[in-house]
């Protein structure tokens, strides 16, 4: 009777040990679920091989890949898993992109779209080229299209591929070699990162935006404070979001420091993905949509960092120097290095106020901009030009800013923009409305900063020199940006008088 | 790939932390389509009083003399100290391509990048991290000591100081096994094409609208 009783006792603990540890293997974070699927191999040594399901290339990341290909004899596994187009260098201007390729001026530049042509033409790869419609920077066309969905690997020979985890997708950005490796292997070499989830609570108050909340989140935890980490966004905010603020909000996440930025599958995401070109249809819709709603951690599922940011405290952000986590909310002021006692964040800060030719003390509202540009893949979607063209409606550039450009992120962008009446608005208001492309976000092109000009940039980076040689960019959401434009200087967005 | 096993070299410092990608080789040189010939070009905007272009003959260039790479000191320099979140920004490939161009085989910070990390081992360029302490007696003693060198043994997992202390360091084994023989990745992955199909075929069963043609 005793050791029946000690027996079963012993059964019964043995058996909570396993169920307990049984439910934390199960609960699952979303980058745990979409590693997972996607593991072909894990090997002794921590590495694994990773399946991917989609490869987007662009001309500047990828000529020394597919030379790569040609010297070694190999051919890509996969051709349909491929999806090219250029962008980086691509002319915005209407004049000067009309004739295509021969029609670019720069001819180091025409030779590396051209490039990617033939690669794309011998390699037998799908590539919307200069001026088809369906061309535009890689990260806004991959979800436009469907060409990038829920659940699927996503890779690109570019820093902001996470861009696409705003759909449930695990996308990350990679260098040529690993482009190299992706066209001949279909698999990436991969150490499994840690889990970080950015939970924004609450709502964001009106005049506040996706961009404001993750310059945020990087002014928060610094642009190394993901590092090693794929983050997982969440929280009542990011849930409110549109799919194009989500995508605003993962393509930034590394200027955080991570690969990787995803936002869990929910109505929202699915609503966005039907009916687009690559999507699926019919029978396989809903057989998609029924792995699709499996795409969220799990509760109880085991984060390795956690950060919660309350959304009411969020206002509009501009960054005043030279890396994206020196960033303050619009009425701040200047910071003055003299108050900052760690030796390396006081260098770094007075280093940056003298690049930008920023006097300490000074409030961000009397920093005047002398271009202005709204576009690239964090804010060139429908939605971005919506809320800028609201802002300029009925009004006029300052005299005082030399140029605005606006860029839509895509041909089908911009074919709505157009029937919707923006470009009329941008133009009436004295802005430039421009052809698809990465423009003035880094400059290889003809659009770029002089020395020493400031620019209200709806971009990701304010890097030294990145606009152009000497430039000063100042980072902001794209109503920020268009009001920067009419004023002349930055001013709260939250107090602007829209026209009717 | 080129190989790392030991190596011996003088010690340049970069000394300040994030040091970017675009820093490290600005956009107007990633026109090429060439993997070589960036060296002249690193660092060009802390290096060189003018804007550099492509294609361009930069020995002719004005110089920033305050530039640690402008100083003879620092001449056949191919270890560079620096501080945290080396290499952040881009994924471009060009930054390493670039170090490696002008003649470093080893970095040394306290942290890098995860993408310029991942792009240094491709190309036979070693990124160590230290502790920020450590980091910081080797930026003292560089200083202190013109023509200042370190050993780097790869093999071993250690840094030899030139008063004899020696610092450990560790890299994941498999880049270290990549990074000591020389060997491509990509040769190593096709070894594993039977596992890669099969996966392929069982993910095609399970989700065919992956599989859906793009055209
Ligand atoms: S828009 Fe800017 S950040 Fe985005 S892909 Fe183009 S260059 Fe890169």
């Amino acid at each position: 009777m005793n050791l029946f009783y000690l027996k079963s006792a012993r059964r019964l603990a043995f058996r909570l040990v396993i169920s307990c540890l049984g439910s934390r293997n199960m609960a699952k974070t979303l980058y745990d679920k979409l590693w997972d699927s996607h593991l072909v191999q894990q090997r002794d040594d921590g590495t694994a091989l990773i399946y991917i399901d989609r490869h987007l290339l662009h001309e500047v990341t990828s000529p020394q890949a597919f030379e790569g290909l040609r010297l070694a004899g190999r051919q890509p596994w996969r051709r349909d898993a491929n999806l090219a187009t250029p962008d980086h260098n691509v002319p915005t201007e209407p004049g000067e992109r009309s004739a295509g390729v021969a029609g670019i001026r720069d001819p180091v530049s025409q030779l590396q779209v051209k490039t990617l042509d033939d690669n794309c033409q011998d390699f037998d790869i799908v590539e919307f080229h200069i001026n088809d419609a369906r061309q535009g920077i890689v990260h806004v066309i991959g979800p436009e299209l469907g060409a990038t969905l829920p659940g699927m690997t996503v890779v690109c020979g570019d820093s902001h591929t996470a861009t696409h985890g705003a759909l449930g997708a695990l996308a990350q950005g990679i260098g040529t070699s690993e482009v190299e490796h992706v066209l001949v292997t279909q698999c990436l070499i991969q150490t499994k990162m840690k889990n970080m989830l950015i939970r924004i609570n609450g709502e964001l108050l009106p005049g506040v935006t996706a961009k404001d909340a993750v310059l945020a989140v990087i002014g928060k935890i610094g642009t190394a404070g993901g590092a090693g980490h794929a983050i997982e966004f969440g929280g009542e905010v990011i849930r409110s979001l549109s799919m194009e603020g989500r995508m605003t909000v993962c393509n930034m996440a590394i200027e955080a420091g991570a690969r990787v930025g995803m936002v869990a599958v929910d109505e929202t995401t699915l609503e966005y993905v039907k009916g687009r070109t690559y999507a699926p249809t019919g029978a396989g819709w809903d057989a998609a949509v029924a792995a699709w709603k499996n795409l969220h951690s799990d509760p109880g599922a085991h984060f390795d960092t956690v950060v919660e940011l309350q959304g009411q405290d969020i206002k509009p952000q501009v960054t005043w120097g030279t890396s994206p986590e020196m960033v303050l909310p619009v009425d701040a002021r200047v910071p003055d290095p003299a108050t900052i006692e760690d030796p390396t964040r006081r260098d770094a800060t007075a280093r940056a106020l003298q690049y930008m030719g920023l006097e300490a003390g000074m409030p961000l509202v009397e920093i005047r901009p002398q271009k202005v540009f709204i576009g690239s893949c964090t804010n060139s979607r429908i939605e971005d030009l919506r809320a800028a063209a609201a802002v300029v409606k009925g009004k006029k550039v300052a005299a005082s800013v030399n140029q605005a450009l606006v860029v839509p992120g895509s041909g089908a962008v911009k074919q709505q923009a157009e029937a919707e009446g923006l470009d009329q608005i941008f133009i009436a208001a004295g802005m430039e409305w421009r052809e698809p492309g990465c423009s003035m976000c880094l400059a290889m092109n003809a659009d770029k900063l002089g020395p020493g000009e400031h620019c209200a940039s709806t971009s990701n980076r304010n890097f030294e020199g990145r606009q152009g040689f000497g430039g000063r960019t100042h980072l902001v959401s794209p109503a920020m940006a268009a009001a920067a434009a009419v004023a002349g200087h930055f001013v709260d967005v939250r107090e602007w008088e829209f026209e009717a | 790939m080129k190989s790392f096993t030991v190596e011996t070299g003088i010690v340049a410092p970069m000394d300040r932390a994030n040091v970017d990608t675009d820093m490290i080789i600005p956009k107007q040189f990633l026109k090429s389509i060439k993997r070589s010939g960036f060296g002249p070009n690193l660092f060009d905007e802390l290096r060189y009083q003018d804007e550099g272009q492509p294609g361009q003959d930069c020995s002719q260039r004005p110089l920033k003399p305050d530039f640690p790479l402008n100083q003879a000191r620092y001449q056949g320099a191919s270890v560079l100290l620096t501080r945290k979140n080396f290499g952040c920004g881009s994924s471009r490939e060009h930054a390493p391509w670039a170090l490696d161009d002008y003649g470093f085989r080893c970095v040394i910070a306290p942290s890098f990048a995860d993408i310029f990390y991942n792009n240094c081992f491709k190309n036979g360029l070693l990124p160590i991290v230290l502790e920020e302490a450590q980091v910081e007696i080797l930026f003292q003693q560089m200083t202190a000591a013109e023509g200042y060198q370190l050993t780097i043994d790869l093999e071993q997992q250690k840094i030899i100081r030139p008063d004899g202390v020696e610092i450990g360091f560790s890299v994941e084994s498999f880049h270290r096994h990549c990074l000591l023989h020389g060997l491509d990745d990509i040769g190593l992955t096709l070894e594993h094409a039977d596992a890669i199909r099969s996966f392929e075929q069982r993910w095609r069963a399970q989700s065919p609208w992956l599989f859906d043609v793009i055209q």
